[in-house]
C-alpha cells in the first residue's frame, strides 16, 4: 500500500503546531499501525528530519501507553482495539490517514502525538486504593467469599488501561468513565466498603480541580473504549457520590 | 573477591525465620532520615516502593514509561503461583519449592528458593487485601488452574490479565504513598548511572526524558527492579522500551552478572510475519492444556501448504507429525517450556515449517472441539448429534476458556482459528540471568540491591510458568522491605548524603560525555539498523541451540558491530529535549556490550541447561544433558571490553533435594 500521512507535528507544549503530510510506501496490510510509523520514523532519520514522536511500549494492547486520534477516532477505526493492535489491513492503498495526539485541556502536548496524562495518576492519588499495609499478616485470603457475579464485574471495571481514549473522545473531556471503573472495582467488593464514601468524593474532588469536563451521556467514550469500559460504570460511581453525600 | 551467597546456617525450613528474628532493625523516628532509591515500577519495584514508604523510608522511585502502572509486568498472562493448598490436592511448600528447582534444571540456589515458596502464600493474602479481583467459584472462594507441567492445581489468575491486575494492586499501594509524599515519583525518567561513593551504592544519575536534563539523586541504598534484558534479540515479548541499561551500569561498577545466557524462549507465540516486525506476542501457555502441535509428515504436503494449495485442515490424521506426542508420550503437548520450544526448531530446521518463512507449526484444535462437543451433546441430551453441531457445541466450550486469546490472534493474523489451526514459533520471553545478588538480594556493590527480573537468583536456567509474578512480589513485599533494614541500620546517623560530591560530577560527566557523542556523530545507519542486527546475530548464534563454532562467531561478530556502532550511529535531534532515538541509542549501545557477555557465558558453559542447549551436550536422542562439573552459577566480574570480563563461581549445593535428570518422556 502507499499511503499519505497527515501528522500532527509540535516540537514542545510551547509551539503552535500544525498538521505535515508525510508519503510512505509499500506497507504490508499484515503491518501492525505502529509498525507503519516505525517505517516512516526509519525513513525519516535516514534522511536527516526528526522522526515522529509517540508513545508506545508493550504493543499488545495492555499498558496503555499508546494513544493517536487516527481519523478523528480515537485508536483509529477498529473496535476494541489499541493503537498497537490496530492493523493496516484496516486501510486501503492510497487512503490519506490524519493522525492527531490525543487533545484535551487536561492533556497538554508534550511533543507530536505524545500528550501528558499525569492528571489520571493524581486522581488515583486521591484515593485510588485500600488503605492496607503489607505486613504478611493479612487475613487468608479465602476468609471473606466474594460472590464470583461481583468478583467479575470488579474485574470487569479493573480492565481499565488508562489510555485516556474515553477523555479524548468525549466532547466535554470528560474522565467520568474512567474514574467510575476505579470507583466500580472497589465499590463491588467487600474490602472496599470501609472508605467508599470518602473515596468517591475525593477522586470526583481531583477529576473537577484537574479541569475535566461533565458527563452528559453521549456514550462515545464506551464505543471507543479499547477495553470495553461500560458507562454503568459512570452510574454506579454517580450512585456511590449520592450517597457518600446523604 | 570471593562470593559469599550469605545464607544463612541451620535446617532449611528455618533458615528465613531464624534470619528475621536475627537482624538489625531500624527505629520507626530513623526511618524519616533515610532515602532508598527504587528503579523500575513494575511487580518488584512497586511493591517494594510501597512497602519501604510505609515503612517510613523516603523513597525515591523512577519508571521511563509515563506511569508506575505502565511497567511491562502487566503484561503478564496466565497467573502467580501459591502454595496455598486450596484444592486440597497435596500443595506444600516443600512441593513448590521442588518443582521451581528441578524445572530450573539445577542451577537456582537452594535457600532464596525455599524462601520464595514459603512467602508465596502471603503474596495471594495481601493482593486479595489490596482489592485485587482474583477469579473466583460459585461459592465465592478463589479460584486455581493448573500450569507449567507441574502436578497440582496453584496458580491464581485474574483472566487472562494477571499481571494487570497484580501491578496495578501495587500501584495502588504506591498511591497511597504517593499521595503521604512517602514516594516521590519520577515518571519519564532514566537512570543512566549509579554513583558509588566510599565503595557503597550512594545515588543515581537520571535522565529527565521530556526535559532532556540530567539529574543527581543521592540515596542510602539503591534498588535495581529494571526487569529483564530479552531486548538484547531486537524481537521478543518484552516492551518496546525494556532493556538492561540499569542492570548494565552497576555492572559496570562492580556488581557481577550471573548466568546471561540462560534466557527463556517461549513456545506458544505468534510466528513472525516480515522484516518490518518491532516485536512478538505471546499466547498463553495454557493454550497447549488443549491444543495440539503438529507439522506434516510429508515435505510435499509443506511445499503445498507454503504455496496455499493445500490447506492444513485437508490432511488425513496419518499425514500428520504429533512430534511431541510422538517424542514424549507421558507429557505430550504439556511438557516444559525448553523442551516444547526445542522440539519446533528441531522439526522447522528439517524443512517442515508451515509458513512462508519455514518458522511455525500447527496448534490445533480440532480434537478438544470434537472432544469438549461429544461431551456437551451427552450433558444437553442431544440424540445423534451432526458433526457440525459437536464441532459448534466444542467451540463454545474453548470460546468461553480462551476467547481472548482467539480474538487477538485473528487481530494480528487475520486468520479465524476455530476454522484452521492456529501457527505458532518460539520467542524470547524472559531471562533467568541478571544481577548476581546474595541472600539478602544485594549485588557485589554494598548498598545496591537488584529485585524481580533484573537479578538471577531464583529460576535457574529455565522458569516455570506462572513464577515470575510470584518472584517479583515476593522480592518486593516480603523479603527486600527485611533484607534492607538490616544494611541500613548503619545508616541512622550518616545524614542526608550530599551531590555536590567529586563522585556525583565524574558520574554525571560520563553520562554527559555519551550523550554528546551521540548527538553530534554524524554518522550514517540508525540506531534500530544496529538493534536489528544484534538481534540477527544473537538469534542466530545464541538462541535455542547454540554451538562453539557459531558463539566464537557471535563474539567476534558483536564485537565488531559495537565498534561500527560507535562509528557510525546517527541520532537525530537534540540532548535537550523529548527524544525517543537518543533514549534508545543508549540503550542499543549497552545491549551490544551485553550481547558480547552472553555469547561468552555460553561458550564458557560446556553442557545444556534448561534454556540453554549446547549442540556438543546432548544426549542420544537429542535432549538436554547436564554436566555435574557445571553446577554452579557464573558470576562475571567487569574489566573493560566484555571479552576481558573474569569469571567467578558460585557452587550450587543442594542438601534437601536429589539431583536427577529430567525426563518427560
Amino acid at each position: 500500500m502507499n499511503l499519505t500521512l497527515k501528522i500532527w507535528r509540535q516540537s514542545d507544549a510551547n509551539d503552535k503546531g500544525k498538521m505535515v503530510d508525510y508519503k510512505v510506501t509499500e506497507i504490508s496490510e499484515h503491518m501492525s499501525f505502529l509498525e507503519m510509523m516505525d517505517v516512516l520514523n526509519e525513513q525519516l532519520v535516514n534522511a536527516g528530519e526528526e522522526p515522529v514522536a509517540f508513545d508506545h511500549d508493550c504493543r499488545e494492547g495492555i499498558c496503555g501507553m499508546c494513544s493517536m486520534f487516527i481519523n478523528g477516532e480515537a485508536h483509529g477505526p477498529d473496535r476494541g482495539v489499541t493503537t498497537c493492535q490496530l492493523h493496516m489491513r484496516m486501510f486501503k492503498d492510497r487512503d490519506t490517514i490524519t493522525i492527531e495526539p490525543f487533545r484535551a485541556a487536561s492533556f497538554p502536548v508534550i511533543k507530536d502525538l505524545v500528550v501528558d496524562r499525569s492528571a489520571f495518576d493524581r486522581i488515583q492519588h486521591s484515593g485510588g486504593y485500600i488503605s492496607v499495609n503489607t505486613s504478611g499478616n493479612t487475613q487468608d485470603a479465602n476468609s471473606i467469599p466474594i460472590a464470583k457475579h461481583a468478583a467479575d464485574e470488579a474485574m470487569d471495571a479493573a480492565t481499565c488501561i488508562g489510555c485516556g481514549a474515553c477523555v479524548a473522545t468525549c466532547k466535554n473531556s470528560s474522565a467520568m468513565l474512567f474514574v467510575g471503573a476505579k470507583v466500580s472495582q472497589y465499590a463491588l467488593l467487600p474490602q472496599g466498603q470501609v472508605e467508599a464514601a470518602d473515596r468517591v468524593k475525593n477522586m470526583v474532588a481531583q477529576m473537577d480541580l484537574e479541569g475535566f469536563g461533565n458527563c452528559t451521556n453521549t456514550g462515545a467514550c464506551e464505543v471507543e473504549c479499547p477495553k470495553g469500559i461500560s458507562l454503568d460504570n459512570i452510574a454506579r460511581m454517580n450512585r456511590e457520590l449520592m450517597k457518600a453525600s446523604i | 573477591m570471593a562470593l559469599d551467597s550469605k545464607v544463612p546456617q541451620g535446617p532449611l525450613k528455618d533458615k528465613w525465620t531464624d534470619y528475621k528474628n536475627h537482624i538489625n532493625l531500624v527505629n520507626p523516628a530513623n526511618k524519616r532520615h533515610i532515602d532508598v532509591i527504587v528503579v523500575g515500577t513494575g511487580l518488584a519495584g512497586g511493591s517494594a516502593s510501597a512497602t519501604l514508604a510505609e515503612l517510613g523510608y523516603n523513597v525515591k522511585s523512577f519508571a521511563y514509561q509515563d506511569s508506575p502502572r505502565r511497567a511491562h509486568s502487566i503484561a503478564a498472562q496466565g497467573g502467580i503461583n501459591a502454595a496455598k493448598n486450596y484444592q486440597g490436592d497435596g500443595d506444600s511448600t516443600y512441593r513448590l519449592f521442588y518443582d521451581t528447582v528441578k524445572g530450573g534444571d539445577y542451577r537456582s540456589r537452594e535457600a532464596n528458593v525455599y524462601r520464595l515458596a514459603e512467602v508465596s502464600a502471603n503474596i495471594i493474602d495481601q493482593c486479595v487485601a489490596q482489592g485485587v479481583p482474583f477469579a473466583r467459584d460459585y461459592g465465592g472462594l478463589l479460584d486455581n488452574r493448573s500450569f507449567g507441567g507441574v502436578l497440582v492445581s496453584r496458580t491464581f489468575y485474574a483472566k487472562g490479565q494477571t499481571g494487570q491486575q497484580l501491578l496495578l494492586g501495587a500501584y495502588s499501594a504506591m498511591n497511597r504513598q504517593i499521595a503521604r509524599g512517602k514516594i516521590e515519583m519520577f515518571n519519564r525518567h532514566e537512570m543512566l548511572d549509579v554513583v558509588v561513593v566510599d565503595g557503597k551504592a550512594r545515588g543515581i544519575i537520571a535522565r529527565n526524558l521530556v526535559t532532556g536534563e540530567i539529574e543527581r539523586h543521592s540515596a542510602h541504598a539503591v534498588v535495581i527492579a529494571s526487569g529483564g534484558y530479552g531486548n538484547v534479540y531486537f524481537l521478543s515479548t518484552n516492551a518496546m522500551g525494556s532493556n538492561v541499561t540499569a542492570g548494565w551500569k552497576v555492572h559496570k561498577k562492580g556488581a557481577y552478572f550471573a548466568n546471561p545466557c540462560y534466557t527463556q524462549i517461549h513456545p506458544t507465540c505468534i510466528p513472525r510475519s516480515g522484516d518490518y516486525q518491532s516485536k512478538l506476542t505471546l499466547m498463553s501457555e495454557s493454550l497447549r492444556n488443549d491444543g495440539r502441535i503438529w507439522v506434516p509428515k510429508n515435505l510435499e504436503d509443506v511445499t503445498a501448504i507454503r504455496e496455499g494449495k493445500l490447506k492444513p485442515t485437508q490432511l488425513t490424521e496419518d499425514q500428520r507429525d504429533y512430534y511431541l506426542e510422538r517424542r514424549y508420550p507421558a507429557f505430550g503437548n504439556l511438557v516444559p517450556r525448553d523442551v516444547a520450544s526445542r522440539a519446533a526448531k528441531e522439526r522447522c530446521d528439517a524443512g517442515y515449517g508451515v509458513n512462508a518463512t519455514g518458522e511455525a507449526v500447527y496448534l490445533d484444535f480440532a480434537a478438544s472441539f470434537e472432544r469438549y462437543g461429544s461431551e456437551q451433546a451427552k450433558i444437553q441430551n442431544i440424540s445423534n448429534p451432526s458433526a457440525a453441531k459437536i464441532k459448534e457445541l466444542g467451540q463454545e466450550i474453548v470460546r468461553a476458556k480462551y476467547g481472548n486469546l482467539f480474538q487477538m490472534y485473528e487481530k494480528i493474523v487475520d486468520e479465524n482459528p476455530y476454522e484452521t489451526p492456529m501457527m505458532i514459533y518460539p520467542a524470547v520471553h524472559y531471562t533467568m540471568g541478571g544481577v548476581w545478588v546474595d541472600y539478602n538480594l544485594m549485588t557485589t556493590i554494598p548498598g545496591c540491591y537488584a529485585i524481580g527480573e533484573a537479578n538471577f537468583s531464583d529460576h535457574g536456567a529455565n522458569r516455570l510458568g506462572a513464577s515470575a509474578l510470584m518472584q517479583g512480589l515476593a522480592d518486593g513485599y516480603f523479603v527486600l522491605p527485611y533484607t534492607i533494614g538490616d544494611y541500613l541500620s548503619d545508616d541512622i546517623r550518616t545524614g542526608k548524603i550530599a551531590t555536590d560530591t567529586p563522585e556525583f560530577d565524574a558520574a554525571e560527566k560520563e553520562v554527559t560525555e555519551r550523550i554528546e557523542f551521540f548527538v553530534n556523530n554524524k554518522g550514517t545507519h540508525s540506531v534500530d539498523y544496529y538493534h536489528k542486527k544484534l538481534g540477527k546475530i544473537m538469534w542466530d548464534k545464541c538462541g535455542m541451540s547454540r554451538n562453539k563454532a557459531g558463539l566464537e562467531e557471535a563474539v567476534e561478530e558483536i564485537s565488531a558491530l559495537r565498534k561500527d556502532f560507535w562509528k557510525n550511529v546517527i541520532v537525530p535531534g537534540t540532548a535537550t529535549e523529548y527524544n525517543e532515538q537518543l533514549a534508545k541509542a543508549g540503550r542499543v549501545a549497552d545491549f551490544l556490550e551485553l550481547g558480547e557477555l552472553f555469547a561468552k557465558d555460553a561458550l564458557v558453559r560446556e553442557e545444556s541447561a534448561g534454556g540453554h542447549f549446547r549442540e556438543e551436550h546432548q544426549t542420544e536422542d537429542g535432549e538436554a544433558k547436564r554436566m555435574k562439573e557445571f553446577q554452579f552459577v557464573s558470576a562475571w566480574e567487569y574489566k573493560g571490553e566484555p571479552k576481558d570480563a573474569v569469571l567467578h563461581k558460585e557452587a550450587l549445593v543442594y542438601e534437601n533435594i536429589e539431583v536427577k535428570e529430567r525426563s518427560y518422556k
